[in-house]
């Protein structure tokens, strides 16, 4: 009993430890990307402290940390102030609470720690069969961040956009909800080591397997990370700001690091449901009989992948222009939940007619059958959804209230 | 103006082919001029140790001077068209009869609040005798806000430090030397 609980203290420890030191550096590869992307040179001062090595600016985010740790703290006096101060705690907690079930790596050899006999795996809280429902109720438990800390900040600006983000949370929850079902059909289990383990063991990664829920779950990540080209929380050059527009200091602080946490989440998640996890084809082996060496491979290749997956999610930020409210809403409700429906029905059949139609199409055949269902259903989606919503003032009704005016001012006359 | 006015151009926003109602042909375009830009020259100047290049120090406004004639006396003869154009009333002047026969006035004090200065250079169009210049200098610090406030010895000592690298502007531009 012990010897487990010093074990999960010691994952726990690591994954809490990693995931700041992480969170802190992507701010600055963030704002180095932002830079090269605009043909500046980005963070290049602060190296080591009192001394003239620059070090290509990685002391910044030790300088960040340090200005916000003497910054004010400022608390509105119209505030709710208990809520005010739950609101980015909650946010953080369950932002954090997730990688309970998130694997890390795979699993250390046998005998890799003397005194332990079991293996180890490299997951705080391994074998929870739930997994998989655990991760996404808690990711859900933003909305009440989001919405609380708009309602307790006692300012219209901050309840209407928490109310604007909550809206788009919870629509998006709904196409990734479904795009979810469909690796859960394929591998059939809910814990991720197991999605993994399926994918590793058949050589096809989900993303193959599922173009269309891939694509989903991806789109509906960026919107539930409020990543660029959905970042209407905090749309700061358009909104006067959102739900933190009240906010100041560490609790600001607390609530970008969350923002940043679900950032590194749903890269996790897209790597481990969809991009084969830690697996890489013959270099990692599908087993848990490891060697040192796989081992040690598949925390790389797990890292590399969501390393890839964080840059393309930064990279978007400065391709893409941001969505209009309406616009967004309309993806959600009218392209990826028709969408997610195709995707899990062609899964569903994919998994109850595997046999037959390996048979009669082979391996091949039938993943180019799901491959072109996709594109038909993306192109059907194209046409006969209205992404494009026209709100400029229409010409007729311009005219027709120009006319009331004049008549109006013709009889005052 | 009305909207059916004749004069009124209305543009109709471009229809959306189906490459960009299925947003992945457009999404790849913008991933490519990104990428295409991360890897592009840089075009930062790193200041303190790269001085960026002034184009034309002759029309660059940076701090003022104010410049002296060929027997090193002030040029200025106090006429207050300077401290008239200002905009951001930073200039002020206090009037002297001259010591010296060829002119009536000059300035006994001259100062310049380089905090409320916006730099437009009016006052250097303004001036009929060609006293006072913007040079290229543009790194102006201080360490207290009375440091900030150049009084004539300091825009005469600006003019010793710059006048062999930036001559008097009237006479390239055709004035009076």
């Amino acid at each position: 009993m012990l010897a487990i609980s010093i074990e999960a203290l010691i994952k726990i420890a690591l994954l809490m430890g990693g995931l700041m030191t992480a969170a802190a550096y992507f701010v600055l590869l963030e704002r180095w990307i932002a830079a090269w992307v605009q043909d500046r040179k980005g963070p290049n001062r602060v190296g080591i402290p009192f001394t003239k090595i620059k070090l290509f600016g990685l002391g910044q985010p030790l300088a960040d940390g340090l200005k916000f740790i003497f910054k004010e703290e400022h608390t509105p006096r119209h505030v709710d102030k208990i809520l005010f101060t739950l609101a980015p705690i909650s946010i953080l907690s369950a932002a954090l609470a997730v990688y309970a079930c998130i694997p890390f790596g795979s699993v250390l050899p046998k005998g890799a720690i003397p005194g332990v006999d079991h293996q180890i795996e490299l997951i705080a809280a391994p074998g929870i069969d739930v997994g998989m429902i655990y991760i996404f109720a808690l990711s859900s438990i933003a909305v009440y961040g989001v919405i609380l800390g708009g309602w307790a900040s006692n300012s219209k600006y901050s309840l209407l956009g928490g109310l604007r983000s909550s809206a788009q949370l919870i629509a998006y929850e709904l196409p990734m909800g479904l795009s979810i079902i469909g690796v859960v059909l394929l591998s059939g289990s809910l814990r991720l080591e197991d999605v993994i383990g399926s994918q590793a063991s058949s050589g096809m990664w989900n993303a193959f397997a599922q173009p269309l829920g891939f694509v989903i779950f991806v789109v509906a990540s960026f919107a539930e990370a409020a990543r660029l080209p959905f970042d209407l929380p905090e749309a700061e050059q358009e909104l006067v700001g959102g739900y933190h527009t009240e906010y100041s200091g560490m609790r600001l602080i607390v609530y970008l690091i969350a923002e940043f946490l679900h950032m590194i989440t749903a890269s996790f998640l897209i790597v481990i449901l969809f991009l084969g996890g830690w697996h890489l084809w013959g270099i990692t082996g599908s087993t848990n009989e490891v060697t040192w060496f796989q081992a040690i491979a598949r925390i790389v290749v797990l890292n590399v992948k969501i390393f890839g997956v964080i840059v393309f999610f930064m990279m978007i930020r400065w391709s893409w222009p941001r969505f209009r409210f309406d616009q967004l809403m309309s993806l959600a409700w009218k392209v990826m939940l028709p969408l997610g429906l195709v995707n899990l029905v062609a899964v569903a059949c994919f998994v109850e007619y595997e046999a037959p139609l390996k048979a009669k199409l082979g391996v091949l055949g039938l993943t180019a059958a799901m491959w072109g269902l996709s594109l038909l259903a993306w192109i059907a989606a194209g046409i006969l959804a209205p992404l494009h919503t026209d709100n400029s003032a229409r010409k007729d009704e311009f005219v027709l209230a120009a006319e009331d005016r004049n008549l109006g001012l013709r009889s005052h006359v | 103006m009305k909207p059916d006015d004749p004069k009124v151009k209305w543009v109709e926003e471009p229809k959306l082919g189906l490459a960009g109602k299925m947003y992945l042909p457009a999404l790849i375009q913008g991933l490519a001029v990104t990428t295409k830009h991360l890897f592009a020259p840089k075009m930062t100047v790193s200041f303190p140790e790269q001085r960026p290049e002034i184009g034309n120090p002759l029309i660059y406004r940076g701090v003022h001077r104010l410049n002296k004639d060929e027997q090193g006396r002030v040029k200025c003869v106090a006429c207050f068209l300077c401290a008239t154009a200002c905009p951001a009333h930073c200039i002020d002047i206090i009037a002297a009869p001259s010591p010296w026969p060829d002119r009536d006035k000059y300035c006994e004090s001259f100062t310049i609040d380089e905090l409320r200065c916006i730099f437009c250079g009016m006052c250097e169009e303004a001036c009929p005798v060609d006293a006072v210049e913007l040079t290229s200098l543009f790194d102006l610090t201080g360490r207290s806000r009375e440091e900030m406030i150049f009084d004539k010895e300091k825009l005469l000592s600006v003019y010793d430090m710059t006048k062999d690298a930036e001559p008097m502007k009237s006479a390239s531009l055709g004035g009076a030397p």
